[in-house]
C-alpha cells in the first residue's frame, strides 16, 4: 500500500471501495477492487476501454449495483441508497445536457428538486455560472454553446447540489485536444477551490498526470496500482502498469523506458544488436530510433546532446542497446501488446431495439 | 415510470386489445377442426377472393416501388415552385378516411366519370383505390434515405469514370433498397387487408371484385363466422410473414451501419 | 443532375411523371368530388349535414376519438418506454404485439372482438350479466378504434427515446429526481414532438376507421353510426349529396391533420 493510502486510513471521510465484484452475465467488470480515496482528493482512474473504471465510476454512483462488495462514501454504507438520494455529482462524457432547457435552468434542476426557494436557487446558480465562466450565457440553450461550455455548464450543474463527491466519466474525452488541455488546468484551479473529493475517468495518462493527486491504473477489471504519478513511473509495480504509464522499449524479454536505455558502440554480453535507424535532436536531449537485427523491431533511446555528440550515431550503422544497470526493468511477457491489440469494446448496457417501422 | 407497473399494464393493455381478440380468431377458424378450416378456406369464392387480394395486393406494391422512389426522388434531389405543398400531399392519404377516399375515387373514375373512364366494378377499381391508401408508405420510407445519402459517393463514381445509369443502379439504388422494401412490405400489408377504399368502388362481385376483407364481412353478416374466421388467419398469416420481412430487411439494411 | 440538355430533359421528365401521378391519384379526384359536393348549391350541403343523424354520426365520431386518443396516447408512450428502456424476454412479443394492429385487416379486428365480446363470445356473457353491451354499442366502436390506430404514438415515439439515449434521464436521478419528476420534467419535453405527431395520426385514423367500426357497431342510423359509416350508409340509399356532404366534412378534419402534421415536421427539424 502506498503512502497517500496510508495515510488516509484514518480519514473517515471520503470515499471507500471494498471488496467489489461487478458482473454483466458473464463477464466480469469489475474483480475484487478495493480503493480509498481521500477527502477533498483528486483522484483519476485511468485504464485502456474495456479495463473497468467507468464501471468503478458508476457503481460508486450507484448507477450500477455491485454484485457483491461495498462502497461507502463519507464513511457511511451506499448498498441501500439508490443514486437519487446519494447527493454524489455526476458529469458525463457526452455532457447528457437537458437539450430542452436553457443553461440556469440546466444548473437549477438538482436545486428545484430539493425545493429551494427561488432567490436562494438565482442565487447559486448565479454564482456557479459565474464560477464555471459562463457568465452572461444564462439564456443560451446548450444547442448555442461549445462543447468546452456545454461541459462546463454540466460540471455547474452537479456542483450546485453541493454533492459530497463529484464524480467525471472521461469528462473532456469528447472536445479536441486545446480545449481539452485549457478545461483540465481549470478544472484543477477549480478543485482547488471546492475542494470536493473527486474521481474523473481518463484513458489519457498525461490527464490523469497532469491533474491527479492519486492515480488508479486499472486493466481487466482490477486495479494494478494506485499512486502518485512519480510512483507509477518509477515504481511500476508490474509489467503493465509500466507500458501504460510512460514510454517502454521490448529489450530482449525485458521492458525498459527509454531514458535507461543505454547504446554501446561495441558488442557487449547482455546487449542487443540494432541498426540506427534515425537520430533526431531536440534541443538539449535527442532521441535515437533503432531497428533490431534481425527481427527489425523498433526500439528509441533519450540521450542527453552530450551522450549523443559523444556516440556520434549515423543511420545505418551497427549498435549495442541494453538497459542501464540501474534501470526500472519488467518482465516482456507479452501480456502489454495483448492488451493493446483488440480493442476491448467499452462495457454498454444495451438500450436500443430494432429500429421503428416507417410510418 | 415504476418500471414494473407499467410494464404491466402495457402488456395486459396489448393482450385485452390485441393479443386474446386474435386469439380468438385463431381459435374460432379451427373450432370444428382442422379439416372444416380447409373447407372454408379452399371453396371458390374464398379462394377467388383471396387471390384477387394477393395478386391486384402485389401489383400495387410493384407500382409504389417504382412509382414511390421516383417520387421521393422529385421531392428530394429536385426544385419547382409548389414542391413543398407536393410534399405535404403525399401524406394526405393517412389523413383522409378510406369512405372518402372511396367516394372521391368512384367520382372520377366510376360510371358518371366526367372524364369517360369507367373503372368502377372493376380490377382496376380495386388497384386504383389500393394505390390510393398505399401512395405514402414507399415515398416516406425512401425520402429519408435519399436525404441522408452522401452524395461524394455519386461524385467518386461519377470521377471513376461511371455513368448516371451505373451510378444510379450500383450506388444509389442499393443505399435507397432497404428503405423501398420496408415500404413496399408495409404497403403490402395495408392493402390486403384495405376494406374502406374498396366498398364504393369495386362494386364487390363476388369471383370478380370481391377483395378478401369484403368477403369476410360477407361471411360475417350472413352468420358464417367460422368461415370468415378461416379467411380471416390465412390473410393474418400473409401479413405476419410481411412484417416479419419488413424487420428482417431493417436488419439486413442496417448491416454496413454497424 | 447538372447542367446538360440530357439531364435537364430527364429531370423534367421526373418531375411531370411524378407530378402527373399524384394528380391522377389524388388530386383530380379529389377535386371532382368538391366539385359535386356543390352541385346543388352550398344550401343543400348545409342542409345535408344538419340533419340529426348526420351530427348524431359526427358527435358519436367525435366521442369516440376523445376516449381512444388519450387511451393510445398513454398507452404509446408506456409501451416505447418499455420496449426502449427496459429488458425481459419476451419483449419481442410486446414489440410484435404493437405492430399488429398495421398487419390485421379493420375487418378482421371487427370480427375478432366479436368473437371476445359480443353475445356468443368469450367474454360477453359475463359482460352481459353486468349489463355492459359491448358489440353493437359505443364501447364497441371505441375499442375497435383503439385497436386499429394503437401503434402510432409508439412508433412515432420508440425512435425518439431510442435517440435521445439514457443520459439526460441519468443525470437527472443524479441530481436527486425521482422516477415520476425525471419522466416529468426531462423525458416528456424531449419526446414531445414525437408524441404530437403520434397523436395527430391516431386521430386521423381514428376518425376515419371504418372497416372495423362497420363490423362491431350494427350501423344503426342516429345510433351507432360514425360519419364514416354515415357517408356509406347516405351512398347505399342513394342520397349521394348527402354521402358528398358528410364527406366534405371527413376531409376538411383531415386538412387540419394534414396541415398540423405538415407544422409539427417544421418544427422537428
Amino acid at each position: 500500500m502506498n503512502a497517500i493510502a496510508e495515510n488516509l486510513k484514518t480519514v473517515s471521510h471520503g470515499i471507500e471501495v471494498r471488496e467489489v465484484n461487478k458482473e454483466f452475465g458473464d463477464f466480469q467488470a469489475l474483480k475484487d477492487v478495493d480503493l480509498i480515496v481521500p477527502d477533498g482528493s483528486m483522484t483519476a482512474l485511468l485504464g485502456p476501454s474495456g479495463s473497468g473504471k467507468s464501471t468503478l465510476l458508476r457503481t460508486i454512483a450507484g448507477l450500477e449495483v455491485p454484485t457483491t462488495g461495498q462502497v461507502f462514501i463519507g464513511g457511511e454504507d451506499q448498498a441501500k441508497k439508490p443514486v437519487r438520494t446519494r447527493n454524489v455529482g455526476f458529469v458525463f462524457q457526452h455532457y447528457a445536457a437537458f437539450k430542452h432547457m436553457t443553461v440556469f435552468d440546466n444548473i437549477a434542476f438538482g436545486l428545484k428538486v430539493r425545493k429551494w426557494d427561488k432567490q436562494k436557487t438565482r442565487d447559486r446558480v448565479t454564482e456557479l455560472i459565474d464560477l464555471v465562466q459562463l457568465t452572461g450565457l444564462a439564456k443560451r440553450y446548450p444547442s448555442q454553446l461549445s462543447g468546452g461550455q456545454r461541459q462546463r455548464m454540466a460540471l455547474a450543474r452537479a456542483l450546485a447540489v453541493e454533492p459530497s463527491v463529484l464524480l467525471l466519466d472521461e469528462p473532456f474525452g469528447a472536445l479536441d485536444a486545446k480545449v481539452r488541455k485549457d478545461l483540465r488546468t481549470w478544472l484543477r484551479r477549480l478543485h482547488d477551490e471546492v475542494h470536493v473529493t473527486t474521481i474523473f475517468v481518463t484513458h489519457d495518462q498525461e490527464e490523469a498526470m497532469d491533474i491527479a493527486q492519486q492515480i488508479v491504473v486499472m486493466n481487466e477489471g482490477q486495479i494494478e496500482q494506485t499512486g502518485s504519478a512519480t510512483e507509477l513511473y518509477d515504481q511500476p509495480a508490474n509489467e503493465f502498469v509500466m507500458g501504460f504509464v510512460g514510454e517502454v522499449n521490448s529489450l530482449d524479454g525485458k521492458l525498459v523506458r527509454p531514458h535507461d536505455t543505454e547504446i554501446l558502440p561495441a558488442p557487449t554480453p547482455g546487449a542487443v544488436e540494432v541498426e540506427i535507424d534515425r537520430v533526431v535532436r531536440l534541443g538539449f536531449s535527442g532521441r535515437v530510433e533503432m531497428l533490431t537485427v534481425p527481427e527489425k523491431k523498433e526500439v528509441w533511446a533519450q540521450l542527453t546532446r552530450s551522450e549523443l555528440e559523444t556516440l556520434n550515431l549515423e543511420s545505418g550503422t551497427k549498435a549495442y542497446v541494453r538497459p542501464r544497470p540501474d534501470a526500472v526493468t519488467k518482465e516482456d511477457t507479452g501480456a502489454l501488446d495483448d492488451a493493446f491489440k483488440e480493442e476491448n469494446p467499452a462495457i454498454h448496457k444495451p438500450t436500443s431495439v430494432e429500429p421503428g417501422l416507417p410510418v | 415510470m415504476e418500471a414494473g407497473l407499467t410494464k404491466g399494464l402495457v402488456v395486459t393493455y396489448l393482450s385485452l386489445i390485441v393479443l386474446i381478440p386474435l386469439a380468438a380468431i385463431a381459435a374460432k377458424a379451427f373450432s370444428d377442426g382442422p379439416g372444416h378450416f380447409w373447407d372454408a378456406v379452399s371453396q371458390p369464392q374464398s379462394v377467388a377472393a383471396l387471390k384477387l387480394t394477393v395478386i391486384c395486393s402485389l401489383v400495387v406494391v410493384l407500382i409504389n416501388a417504382v412509382m414511390g422512389t421516383l417520387i421521393a426522388w422529385v421531392l428530394v434531389r429536385d426544385e419547382f415552385p409548389g414542391k413543398g405543398i407536393v410534399n405535404s400531399v403525399i401524406d394526405l392519404p393517412f389523413a383522409l378516411p378510406t369512405i372518402v377516399a372511396s367516394l372521391t375515387l368512384l367520382t372520377l373514375y366510376g360510371n358518371d366519370s366526367p372524364i369517360g373512364i369507367h373503372a368502377a366494378y372493376t380490377k382496376y377499381a380495386v388497384i386504383i383505390a389500393l394505390l390510393f391508401v398505399t401512395l405514402p408508405f414507399v415515398v416516406r420510407a425512401v425520402q429519408p434515405l435519399l436525404l441522408s445519402l452522401d452524395r461524394d459517393m455519386e461524385s467518386a463514381a461519377e470521377s471513376l469514370g461511371a455513368g448516371k445509369l451505373r451510378i444510379f443502379t450500383r450506388i444509389i439504388f442499393p443505399n435507397l433498397l432497404p428503405g423501398i422494401a420496408a415500404g413496399v412490405a408495409l404497403a403490402f400489408a395495408r392493402a390486403l387487408g384495405e376494406f374502406g377504399a374498396l366498398v364504393l368502388i369495386s362494386g364487390n362481385v363476388p369471383y370478380k371484385t370481391e377483395a378478401a376483407s369484403v368477403f369476410i364481412r360477407g361471411q360475417i353478416e350472413s352468420d358464417n363466422v367460422v368461415g370468415a374466421a378461416a379467411v380471416s388467419v390465412v390473410l393474418l398469416v400473409i401479413s405476419m410473414v410481411m412484417l416479419a420481412f419488413v424487420n428482417l430487411v431493417q436488419k439486413w439494411g442496417l448491416r454496413h451501419d454497424r | 443532375m447538372t447542367g446538360n440538355a440530357g439531364g435537364r430533359l430527364s429531370r423534367y421528365g421526373l418531375r411531370f411523371v411524378a407530378l402527373l401521378y399524384l394528380a391522377a391519384l389524388l388530386l383530380a379526384p379529389i377535386g371532382v368530388a368538391l366539385v359535386k359536393t356543390f352541385d346543388e348549391g352550398i344550401g343543400e350541403v348545409i342542409t345535408q349535414v344538419t340533419k340529426p343523424d348526420a351530427v348524431h354520426a359526427l358527435k358519436l365520431s367525435l366521442i369516440t376519438v376523445i376516449i381512444a386518443v388519450p387511451l393510445n396516447t398513454i398507452f404509446g408512450i408506456a409501451a416505447a418506454h418499455v420496449v426502449v428502456r427496459t429488458n425481459f424476454r419476451f419483449k419481442w412479443a410486446v414489440n410484435a404485439l404493437i405492430d399488429m394492429p398495421f398487419a390485421v385487416s379493420p375487418v378482421v379486428i371487427g370480427l375478432a372482438l366479436i368473437l371476445v365480446y359480443g353475445t356468443g363470445g368469450w367474454f360477453g356473457a359475463d359482460l352481459a350479466s353486468m349489463g355492459i353491451q359491448v358489440i353493437f354499442s359505443t364501447p364497441g366502436i371505441v375499442m375497435a378504434v383503439v385497436f386499429v390506430s394503437l401503434p402510432f404514438v409508439a412508433r412515432e415515439v420508440i425512435p425518439v427515446m431510442q435517440e435521445i439515449g439514457t443520459d439526460q434521464e441519468t443525470a437527472a436521478e443524479t441530481l436527486g429526481a425521482g422516477p415520476w419528476q425525471t419522466f416529468r420534467s426531462i423525458t416528456l419535453p424531449a419526446i414531445r414532438w414525437g408524441v404530437t405527431y403520434g397523436i395527430v395520426l391516431t386521430t386521423a385514423r381514428a376518425l376515419g376507421e371504418f372497416g372495423a367500426v362497420t363490423v362491431v357497431s350494427g350501423n344503426i342510423s342516429g345510433e351507432t353510426q360514425t360519419l364514416p359509416l354515415y357517408v356509406s350508409k347516405q351512398f347505399e340509399t342513394f342520397n349521394s349529396v348527402g354521402a358528398y356532404s358528410a364527406s366534405l366534412i371527413l376531409a376538411i378534419l383531415a386538412l387540419g391533420t394534414l396541415l398540423t402534421m405538415n407544422l409539427l415536421r417544421r418544427k422537428e427539424d
